[in-house]
């Protein structure tokens, strides 16, 4: 990490009044970001935030962190406060400008913005605090080490003696910055705000209507658009007629824009612009629109899932392969097979996709609630035929983001739109829009097959992955397994024999990176399967998989993000105890479990479910984390039950299809997530946990679907391997 | 096109609209009163609740001649500074993530409160079924509106 001190430009004023601090991150996590255009051209520039201590004493941190419900503004204030020694209210997080010239890394995703930025801002915490020491020391010509640092203050207590950060700042100034590797940072022991419950900054705007999303954008002189888009992938206009459209009050202007190219990935269409959202969306409803349904207008999901079972079937790609694992499963005692199928999924944010944006002479102007602001700004430029540093992008606040928001395509189309318009411009999608024009979490077919010896052990192991990869729609050259495979290759349980293949189809349908991506999929495969081996061994869940959690004393990560065996353990532990699952249960009833890795952090979940018939009912939730260092538990257990309802939408409820090239649901009837008189109530345990703190945005998610069909299945006896679950009559 | 007198929070308004135009884009594009959301245009996900004289109604479904002399209350008028009692619940449930739906979810807490100041959970599960939070925070909306219902009583 690099900290330094240099001039620079905040919202257009120079900051040069109170000390600035510039941090260095640790590196992005998503692809998309790296390979963003805007991104490319952020390499010289050596910082990602930085923290500014105005005359007055309080903070900001300016970073390029996007809120999209995950609370990041909170949880980084209360880093730097903790080691500034500062009030929590004297620190506030301001959204950085889209500069990649001055911030490095803009991208929000991954889980990674608590875990990227914890260390650096404990660091530049302590950076401020020790300035302010050393400069009240020297002023009081006093020891350094007789000084201490307390709310904003620095205290000398032999001689009573106190002056506040603001006071101080100007001697602070003219210090020289200490080594940043070498800053002493706090002792856990005594921290005051991490790790303690603290209320969320935002929370105020959002429950009084104040809070301001894309969609709220109001700029003077603003007009509305919507895109007709061909309700099938790759198809497009053959030709329109806007006369009706034109009829409808409001309606300002009709045309049509092309389909942009890769990685935007936009589909083209006829756009309606008006003086209201209503009119333009009237307007669109008038036109008259003959489809060229291109290439791809026969694909449908019954079709991928006979590709997926079929290509799951097959010898693939090999990504792991310890043992020998043909003969251990030819001498198994008990063998297993079984497919595990799950389909495509859309994000469905809130907020439905939007942008506003304004084209002027040679610059642009833009809106955006996006996870990914330098991309957005590298989009619109590329689509301009401008530098990015004419697109002066704004972040908003998101009405979640879930992945969908990382996306280039709106920006894009919002360009195009904006140059033809020539005023401001907001672009709505409907929910209509939203749903049939995603990037979906791919489909997949795993063959799982396992066998279990004449002592209750698992012997061998074969998982085989067939999807329609995520890397095969963006980079068809490179490989597609790349986001595929987590979770399942490292499989953290202790099987001699073991192997993972991956086999990759073609669709035209455009895929992406949905909450938690791969291991939404691989976490129902895995620990589904595992379930199914525990009873093939006659052995409890629980148990069998404790056997299995095996921590070898020179255990090494294999793989990258290889969990460490003895902290999985360690929550699944915990959720049997706080679970109380040795308590039996009355018939009808029964508990899962499933134990998790992903993101860097450890979930164990156990559901309870009821069983009637063919219907079931989940009862309740437990789940335990460790999540290394918590920073604010509030947002650790409001993160862990968003992501268990948002697994639990998948596990019980939803599915987009295909049919003739298009997506059949279009609204929240034919896609409807789960629903307050549906949502199980949800007990969060936290392991406490000394380790770098992990991801929280995602990794709830993964383990729900399986300890859900798990607890059917101990209920029932009936094994659910394809989501949404359904049980079949008895 | 045709003149509409309006009420919207104990305030005349004139709105210069199509008959069908929908409530909720009179009071986004018109009035730029952008606390009440879009997030269907079907009705299905409580985005864009308000009060149409107490009653929750959706507002993407509520033709703008149908409004009349009735009055609407949208979230910027629920209370002038937060302190409704849903509104501190909220705040104490600390229960918005994104927060986007949470103004509807305020909107239909409200009215159900208004009406049964002492909610069962069924009650809770019927009135709120028709809000959805994306986010998953049905848990302490449950919490939050059993909050309210004590501070109203108490």
């Amino acid at each position: 990490m690099d900290i330094s001190r240099r001039q620079f430009v905040v919202g257009g004023a120079v900051a040069g009044a109170g000390l600035v601090i510039g941090v260095r991150l640790p590196g992005s996590l998503l692809q998309a970001q790296e390979s963003a255009p805007g991104a490319k051209k952020a390499a010289p520039n050596p910082f990602d935030a930085y923290v500014h201590v105005k005359p007055d004493g309080h903070i900001t941190l300016i970073v390029a962190k996007s809120e999209m419900g995950q609370g990041i503004k909170t949880g980084l204030a209360m880093i730097l406060a903790e080691e500034a020694e500062v009030d929590f209210s004297s620190v506030s997080v301001e959204q950085a400008e889209t500069r990649p010239d001055i911030y490095t890394h803009m991208g929000t995703g991954g889980s990674g913005s608590t875990r990227q930025n914890f260390t650096p801002l404990r660091r530049a915490g302590a950076t401020v605090r020790l300035l302010m020491i050393t400069a009240a020391a020297a002023k009081w010509n006093v020891p350094p080490a007789e000084c201490e640092a307390q709310k904003g203050m620095v205290l000398h207590e032999k001689s009573d003696r106190k002056a506040s950060y603001g006071e101080l700042i100007e001697a602070a100034r003219k210090l020289p910055l200490p080594d940043p590797e070498k800053v002493e940072v706090k002792d856990e022991a005594d921290f005051q705000l991490i790790g303690h419950v603290t209320p969320r900054v935002d929370v105020l705007s959002k429950v009084d209507g104040t809070a301001q999303f894309g969609i709220d954008v109001r700029v003077p002189e603003m007009v509305f658009a919507v895109v007709a888009r061909c309700p099938t992938f790759g198809g497009k206009a053959a030709h329109f007629d806007a006369g009706k459209t034109k009829a409808v009050p409001g309606v300002l202007n009709v045309f049509e824009i092309p389909a942009t190219g890769a990685r935007m990935f936009t589909a083209g269409g006829v756009v309606v612009v008006a003086d209201s959202t209503w009119a333009a969306m009237k307007g669109r409803d008038a036109l008259e629109i003959t489809w060229d349904r291109g290439s791809a207008a026969s694909e449908s999901s019954e079709g991928m899932r006979g590709a997926l079972r079929s290509a799951a079937g097959k010898p693939g790609t090999r990504l792991r392969n310890d043992g020998d694992v043909d003969a251990a499963l030819s001498n198994g005692v008990k063998k297993v097979e079984a497919l595990y199928e799950l389909p495509l999924l859309a994000h469905a944010t809130m907020e439905p996709m939007n942008i506003t944006a304004q084209v002027r002479g040679s610059g642009a102007e833009v809106w955006a609630p996006t996870q990914s602001p330098d991309w957005v700004q590298g989009t619109v430029a590329e689509v301009l035929g401008l530098k990015p540093d004419k697109v002066v992008v704004h972040t908003t606040l998101m009405g979640g983001g879930f992945g969908r928001r990382y996306m280039a395509d709106y920006p894009a189309e919002v360009a195009q739109i904006a140059k033809a318009v020539g005023k401001p411009v907001q672009l709505v999608w409907t929910r209509e829009d939203d749903m049939t024009h995603d990037f979906y979490r791919p489909a997949t077919c795993h063959r799982m097959r396992g066998a279990v010896d004449g002592n209750g052990r698992p012997v061998a192991w074969f998982h085989t992955l067939a999807s329609a990869s995520i890397k095969g729609y963006w980079d068809p050259k490179g490989d597609p397994a790349e986001d595929e495979s987590g979770g399942a290759r490292q499989m953290p349980y202790a099987i001699p024999n073991m192997r993972m293949e991956f086999n990759g189809v073609t669709s035209a349908v455009p895929r992406a990176w949905w909450r938690s991506v791969e291991h939404s999929f691989n976490g129902f495969a895995v620990e589904s399967f595992i379930d199914e081996l525990a009873a093939a061994a006659g052995q409890d869940p629980v148990q069998f998989r404790k056997s299995l959690l095996v921590k070898a004393p020179d255990w090494k990560p294999r793989f990258e993000d290889d969990p460490d065996p003895a902290r999985l353990l360690g929550v699944l532990n915990l959720v049997a105890e706080k679970s109380e699952w040795a308590k039996p249960l009355p018939k009808g009833k029964g508990r899962g479990v499933a134990a998790y890795h992903s993101f860097g952090s450890y979930f164990a979940e156990v559901a309870e479910v009821t069983v009637k018939g063919e219907k079931f009912t989940i009862d309740r939730i437990v789940a335990a984390v460790d999540c290394g260092q918590v920073v604010n538990p509030e947002s650790v257990r409001s993160q862990t039950e968003g992501a268990i309802i948002y697994g639990l939408s998948a596990a019980l409820k939803n599915e987009i299809t295909i049919k003739n090239g298009a997506v059949e649901q279009t609204n929240f009837d034919g896609y409807d997530p789960l629903r307050i008189n549906e949502a199980p109530p949800i007990e969060v345990h936290l392991l406490t946990s000394k380790e770098d703190p992990g991801g929280m945005g995602e990794p709830g998610l993964p383990p729900i679907a399986p300890a859900v069909a798990n607890a059917i299945f101990a209920a029932s006896g009936q094994r659910l391997r394809r989501l949404p679950l359904q049980m079949k009559a008895a | 096109m045709a003149a509409i007198h309006l009420v919207i929070n104990n305030r005349a308004h004139e709105v210069e609209v199509a008959s069908d135009t929908p409530l909720l884009w009179v009071l986004r594009d018109k009035l730029n009163l952008t606390g009440t959301k879009y997030g269907c245009g079907m009705g299905l996900c409580g985005a864009c609740t308000v009060h149409l004289d107490g009653e929750a109604v959706r507002a993407c479904q509520t033709p703008i001649s149908s409004v009349g002399a009735k009055k609407v209350t949208t979230i910027e008028g629920l209370s002038a500074d937060n302190t409704h009692p849903v509104q501190r619940a909220w705040i104490a449930e600390q229960v918005p993530q994104c927060g986007y739906c949470q103004t509807g979810q305020i909107m239909s807490a409200a009215a159900l409160l208004a009406k049964t100041p002492k909610p069962t959970d069924d009650q809770i599960d019927s009135a709120m079924v028709g809000n959805l939070c994306r986010c998953g925070m049905y848990q302490r909306i449950r919490r939050a509106i059993h909050r309210a219902s004590a501070e109203k009583g108490a």
